[in-house]
C-alpha cells in the first residue's frame, strides 16, 4: 500500500495546486498574516459584519493620501462578527474592528479586545455618542430601529398611523404590526429595548402581554419581516404582505425612494417617531495588531468628513460629527428622531439575555 | 486512508475538539458539571426532542415522495431526462433565505394551496417538512437511482420467469439490492434535516427550534461556549447513534451484484403502469420543485409595469455606484464556480480514497473512520467555523483570512456524500475481478484503473455533483469565514435581501435566477463528461 500512499501523497499535492491556480484571482497581492517582510507594513486590515460599505473612490483617495492599502474582511452579522473578535483576541485577524454597537459594547469592553486610542478630530464628534470615557472605541454612526408603516394602507382606510409605542396596543391596530425574533435579530432585539426604554425594567413585560393580546406577529428576520410580511415594501407586495405595520429602521424610507423602480416622488412608507431605539456603531483599534500605525490612521478616516458623508448612502446610517451634512435623500424622505428610546450599556450587558429568555417565553412559545 | 485522516484530523476534529474543550473548560479546570446543568434544561429536551422527530419524519417523507422518481430516473428514457435530473439537483444550491420566499408562495397566505383549498401551512411543521423534501429530493434520486441503473434487470426477469409476481420479483431480488443505497440516502437526508437551520426558522416561524439553531445562537449571539460545547456534544451523540444503526443495518446486506452499463437498462415506458408512474412523477416534480423555482424565476423579470429584463440589467450597474459591499455578479458566478471547483477538487481526492480504504478493509476501526466521515453534516457550521478561528491562527497553518479556507470547510461536507455515494456501488464491484486482475500481474493502482474505474465511473460523477452543488450553495461556514472580499453567489444574494427598497429586492431574485441556472447548466456539463474509454461491460 505505500505506494498508494504516495500517490494519494502527490495527488493531494496536485489537488491543492489545481485548486490554487483556480482561485488566485485577485488574490495575488495578499501576503498571508504573520509574514511581514517590511518593518512597517504597508496593508491595514478592517474587520466587520458584512453591511459594511464604502464608496471605491472615497476608499481610494484614503489609500492614496495614507500611502495604506486597505484590506476589508468581513465576517457575519454584527454579533458573530465581534464574538469571533473575542475568540481570537490577542491575536486579531485585522488591526480595526468596525460594528460593535451600543447593545454588544459592554461585552467588547469586557473582554478588553481593543486598545485606547483617541482618534484625531474626535472633536467633531458629538459628545453623547461618546459613551467611553477612555477611547478604546470611537463613535462612527448612528441609526434608529423604528416602525415603518405603509401609506397608502392607513390612507385607504382614512385611518391615522400608529406614532408611539403606547398606539400600537390600540384596538384599532389589531393585527397590524410584524416585528423580528428579538434572540436573532438586531432591529428585533432594538425594538425589545425601545419598550424597556419606555416602560422600564419591570413595565416591558407587560407593554409585550398586550402588544401580544393585539395580534403582534413574530417572524425570524428582518428580511422576512420586510420583503414578505410587510404590505409597504416591494417584496411584500408582490408576497402579498399583509402587515402595514413592521419593526424597521428610520432611514427605511429613503432606501425605498432610492431604490425604486422609478423612484418615486414620494417615500411609500414612514415612520412612527415615538418607537424608536438608537443604536451607535462604533470602532476600535484591536489589541495586537499587526499594524498599530495604519489602524490609527484609518480610525482617523472613519470619522473624517469624507467618510462620515458617504456613509449615509453607502449603509444608511447618519453620521455622528458635527460638520457631516445628510445627502438630499435623507433631508428629503428621512425624519429627524427627537427623542428615541435608551437604555444604559451597562444594563443592556447585564440584563440583555435574561430580557430575551423572558421574551421569548412571553411572546414566541 | 492516511490523506482523509489528515484531512479530518486537521480540518474537522481538532478545530471542534479546541472549541468544545474551550467551552468546558475554565480556569478551574474542566466543567463537566455543565454537562447536566444543560441537559437538564426542559427547553434543551424540547429542542433535542423536536429536532429528531422532525428529521425522521422529513427522512420517511423525502423517502416516500422521492423513490419512485430514483426509479423512473434509472429504468425509463423520456425527453429531457438529462436537463431533469438537473433541475431537481438546483434546490440543493438555493439558499434557505430565497427557499423560504418560493415555499410561502406556494403554502403561505394568498399562495398557491391558499387560492385553490384555502391551505395554509406556514408556520406548520408540514412547511418544514416539505420544505425538507424539496431539497432532499435529489439526494435520494441520485442515490438510489445511481445504483438502479447500474443492476441487471435480468436478475429480476428471472425471478419473474420462476413464476414471482412482478411485486414479489421486486421484493425479493431488487430490494436487497438496492438497499445499501437506500440507506446511504436515508442517512443523509436525515444528517441534513437534523441540523436544518434556515428552513426550520423561516418556515416553521420563531416557535420552531433545533439543536442547531440553539448552538448558533449560544456560539454567535450570547457567546455562551460551555452551552454550545454541551450542545454540540449532545450532537455528536445523537449522530452517532444514527450511524450505529445504519452501520448495522447495512454491513450485512453490502453484497456483490452484478452491475452493467446503465445506459442499456434503461427504456421507454411500457403498457399504462410504468406511463402512469411517470407521469406521477413529473406532476410531483412540476409542483414540488418546478413550481417554487418558477415563483423565484417569475419575480426576477417582474419589474414595474409589465415583465422585462430590467432586474439583470441592474445587476450589471453595481459597480458603477461602486463599493466594497456589491460586486458585479459576473465576478461572484466566478467566486463561486472557483470556489465549486477547489471544493469538489478536494472532496473528490478525500472522499474517493477514503471510500476505496473503507472497501478493502473491514474492522472496528474501519467502521469508525466511516462514521467520522459523515460527522460533518451534523455538526454546526458555526462550531467548525469559529473552531477554525482559534485553532488555524498559527503559521505555518495560518489559514483564517485565506481563501483556501472556504473550498477546505465547503469540501467537509461535500465528502460524506462523496463517500455515501460510492461506497455502495465499490462494495457490490466483485472482488474477484480484482484478484483475478492482481493475479495476472496488475498492480493494485493498475487493477483499480481497469476493474472498479470503469464501474464506478457514474458513481463519481453523482458525486462530484453533489461536492458541486453543496459547495455552490453553501452559505453558513462561507459567511463565518472572513476573507477578502470576494462574495459568492448565495452571500451577494443574501446582502440584496438585507436592505430595502424594490430594485435590491428584484436584484436579488434576479441572481438567485442566475445561480439556479449556473447550478443546472454545471450539473448538465458534468453528467456529459465522458472518459475517452468506452467503458468496459462485463
Amino acid at each position: 500500500m505505500s505506494t498508494t500512499k504516495k500517490l494519494a501523497g502527490a495527488a493531494l499535492a496536485a489537488a491543492l495546486g489545481v485548486a490554487t491556480l483556480s482561485a488566485c484571482g485577485g488574490d495575488a497581492k495578499d501576503k498571508s498574516a504573520g509574514s511581514s517582510d517590511a518593518p512597517k507594513s504597508k496593508t491595514v486590515t478592517l474587520v466587520s459584519h458584512d453591511s459594511f460599505n464604502v464608496t471605491d473612490t472615497v476608499l481610494k483617495e484614503f489609500e492614496q493620501q495614507s500611502g495604506y492599502t486597505v484590506k476589508v474582511l468581513k465576517s457575519g452579522d454584527a454579533g458573530a462578527a465581534l464574538n469571533q473578535e473575542i475568540l481570537t483576541k490577542g491575536s486579531p485577524r485585522g488591526d480595526v474592528f468596525f460594528g460593535v454597537d451600543n447593545t454588544l459594547l459592554s461585552r467588547a469592553l469586557d473582554n478588553g479586545i481593543f486598545t485606547p486610542y483617541e482618534a484625531k478630530g474626535l472633536a467633531g464628534v458629538k459628545p453623547e455618542y461618546v459613551l467611553d470615557k477612555e477611547h478604546r472605541v470611537t463613535p462612527i454612526d448612528s441609526g434608529d430601529i423604528c416602525v415603518n408603516y405603509d401609506k397608502a394602507y392607513f390612507a385607504d382606510k382614512k385611518l391615522a398611523p400608529p406614532q408611539t409605542l403606547d398606539d400600537l396596543v390600540k384596538p384599532e391596530y389589531k393585527n397590524l404590526l410584524v416585528t423580528e425574533n428579538a434572540a436573532t435579530s438586531s432591529p428585533g432585539l432594538g425594538f425589545l429595548l425601545a419598550s424597556v426604554g419606555k416602560y422600564g425594567e419591570e413595565g416591558w413585560k407587560d407593554y409585550w402581554s398586550k402588544l401580544k393580546a393585539n395580534g403582534v406577529e413574530v417572524v425570524d428576520g428582518w428580511e422576512q419581516a420586510y420583503n414578505e410580511r410587510f404590505s409597504g415594501s416591494a417584496g411584500g407586495k408582490k408576497a402579498k404582505g399583509d402587515r402595514p405595520l413592521v419593526v424597521s429602521y428610520a432611514s427605511s424610507p429613503p432606501v425605498e425612494v432610492l431604490y425604486g423602480e422609478p423612484q418615486p416622488a414620494e417615500a411609500p412608507t414612514g415612520v412612527s417617531t415615538g418607537t424608536c431605539f438608537r443604536q451607535t456603531e462604533f470602532a476600535g483599534l484591536l489589541k495586537g495588531a499587526k499594524n498599530e500605525e495604519g489602524g490609527k490612521a484609518l480610525l482617523d478616516f472613519l470619522i473624517s468628513k469624507k467618510f462620515q458623508e458617504d456613509m449615509p448612502l453607502q449603509m444608511f446610517v447618519n453620521p455622528v460629527t458635527k460638520d457631516a451634512s445628510l445627502p438630499e435623500l435623507f433631508t428629503k424622505h428621512g425624519v429627524v428622531i427627537e427623542k428615541p428610546e435608551n437604555v444604559a450599556p451597562e444594563s443592556i450587558a447585564k440584563n440583555r439575555d435574561q430580557w430575551v429568555k423572558a421574551w421569548t417565553s412571553l411572546v414566541v412559545k | 486512508m492516511a490523506v482523509p485522516l489528515v484531512f479530518f484530523g486537521l480540518f474537522f476534529a481538532y478545530p471542534v475538539a479546541a472549541i468544545v474543550g474551550r467551552g468546558l473548560k475554565t480556569d478551574d479546570g474542566w466543567q463537566f458539571g455543565r454537562i447536566g446543568e444543560v441537559l437538564a434544561r426542559p427547553d434543551i429536551a424540547d429542542v433535542l426532542w423536536f429536532t429528531t422527530w422532525q428529521a425522521l419524519a422529513s427522512t420517511a417523507l423525502t423517502l416516500v415522495i422521492a423513490l419512485p422518481a430514483a426509479y423512473v430516473f434509472a429504468r425509463l428514457d423520456f425527453p429531457g431526462k438529462q436537463l431533469l435530473r438537473a433541475v431537481v439537483t438546483v434546490p440543493f444550491v438555493l439558499p434557505t433565505v430565497v427557499v423560504g420566499t418560493a415555499f410561502l408562495a406556494l403554502v403561505g397566505r394568498g399562495g398557491l394551496m391558499d387560492e385553490l383549498w384555502g391551505v395554509r401551512l406556514d408556520t406548520t411543521v408540514w412547511a418544514i417538512l416539505l420544505a425538507h423534501v424539496f431539497f432532499n429530493y435529489a439526494v435520494v434520486v441520485r442515490t438510489v437511482g445511481g445504483l438502479w441503473a447500474q443492476l441487471d434487470p435480468r436478475q429480476e426477469e428471472a425471478a419473474r420467469v420462476l413464476g414471482a409476481g412482478r411485486f414479489a420479483a421486486w421484493r425479493h431480488v431488487t430490494l436487497p439490492a438496492l438497499a445499501p443505497a437506500v440507506a446511504a440516502a436515508s442517512l443523509m437526508v436525515f444528517l441534513f434535516t437534523f441540523s436544518s437551520f434556515g428552513v426550520v426558522q423561516i418556515l416553521g416561524g420563531p416557535s420552531y427550534s433545533t439543536l442547531e439553531v440553539e448552538v448558533y445562537r449560544q456560539t454567535a449571539q450570547f457567546l455562551d461556549l460551555s452551552t454550545a460545547a454541551v450542545l454540540t456534544m449532545v450532537q455528536f451523540a445523537a449522530i452517532g447513534g444514527v450511524l450505529a444503526v445504519h452501520a448495522r443495518t447495512v454491513r450485512r446486506r453490502e453484497t456483490a451484484l452484478r452491475l452493467v452499463d446503465p445506459a442499456r437498462t434503461a427504456h421507454r415506458p411500457r403498457g399504462w403502469a410504468q406511463s402512469a408512474l411517470l407521469g406521477g412523477v413529473l406532476l410531483t416534480i412540476a409542483l414540488l420543485i418546478v413550481l417554487p423555482l418558477g415563483v423565484l424565476v417569475e419575480r426576477s423579470f417582474d419589474v414595474p409595469g409589465g415583465y422585462g429584463f430590467g432586474f439583470y440589467r441592474a445587476l450589471q450597474d453595481t459597480g458603477a455606484g461602486g463599493g466594497t459591499f456589491l460586486v458585479p455578479p459576473l465576478e461572484a458566478i466566478w467566486n463561486s464556480l472557483q470556489y465549486a471547483l477547489a471544493a469538489t477538487a478536494i472532496a473528490l481526492l478525500v472522499g474517493g480514497l477514503a471510500a476505496a480504504a473503507l472497501t478493502r478493509r473491514a474492522g472496528r476501526f474501519v467502521r469508525g473512520f466511516d462514521a467520522l466521515l459523515m460527522l460533518p453534516l451534523g455538526v454546526s457550521a458555526v462550531t467548525v467555523g469559529f473552531g477554525f478561528l482559534i485553532t488555524l491562527d498559527e503559521p505555518p497553518l495560518d489559514l483564517r483570512t485565506s481563501w483556501i479556507l472556504v473550498p477546505l470547510a465547503q469540501a467537509l461536507v461535500g465528502v460524506p456524500f462523496v463517500v455515501r455515494t460510492m461506497l455502495p456501488v465499490l462494495r457490490a464491484v466483485d472482488a474477484r475481478l480484482r484478484e483475478a486482475a492482481a493475479v495476472l500481474g496488475a498492480s493494485p493502482l493498475r487493477a483499480w484503473r481497469e476493474v472498479d474505474l470503469p464501474l464506478v465511473r457514474r458513481a463519481l460523477l453523482i458525486a462530484a455533483g453533489f461536492a458541486f452543488a453543496v459547495s455552490l450553495g453553501e452559505f453558513g461556514a462561507t459567511v463565518f469565514i472572513a476573507r477578502p472580499d470576494r462574495p459568492t453567489l448565495p452571500v451577494a444574494v443574501a446582502r440584496l435581501l438585507g436592505r430595502a427598497g424594490e430594485l435590491n429586492y428584484g436584484q436579488a431574485m434576479a441572481l438567485s435566477t442566475i445561480l439556479m441556472l449556473v447550478c443546472a447548466v454545471s450539473l448538465l456539463v458534468l453528467e456529459r463528461l465522458r472518459p475517452d474509454k468506452t467503458s468496459g461491460e462485463f
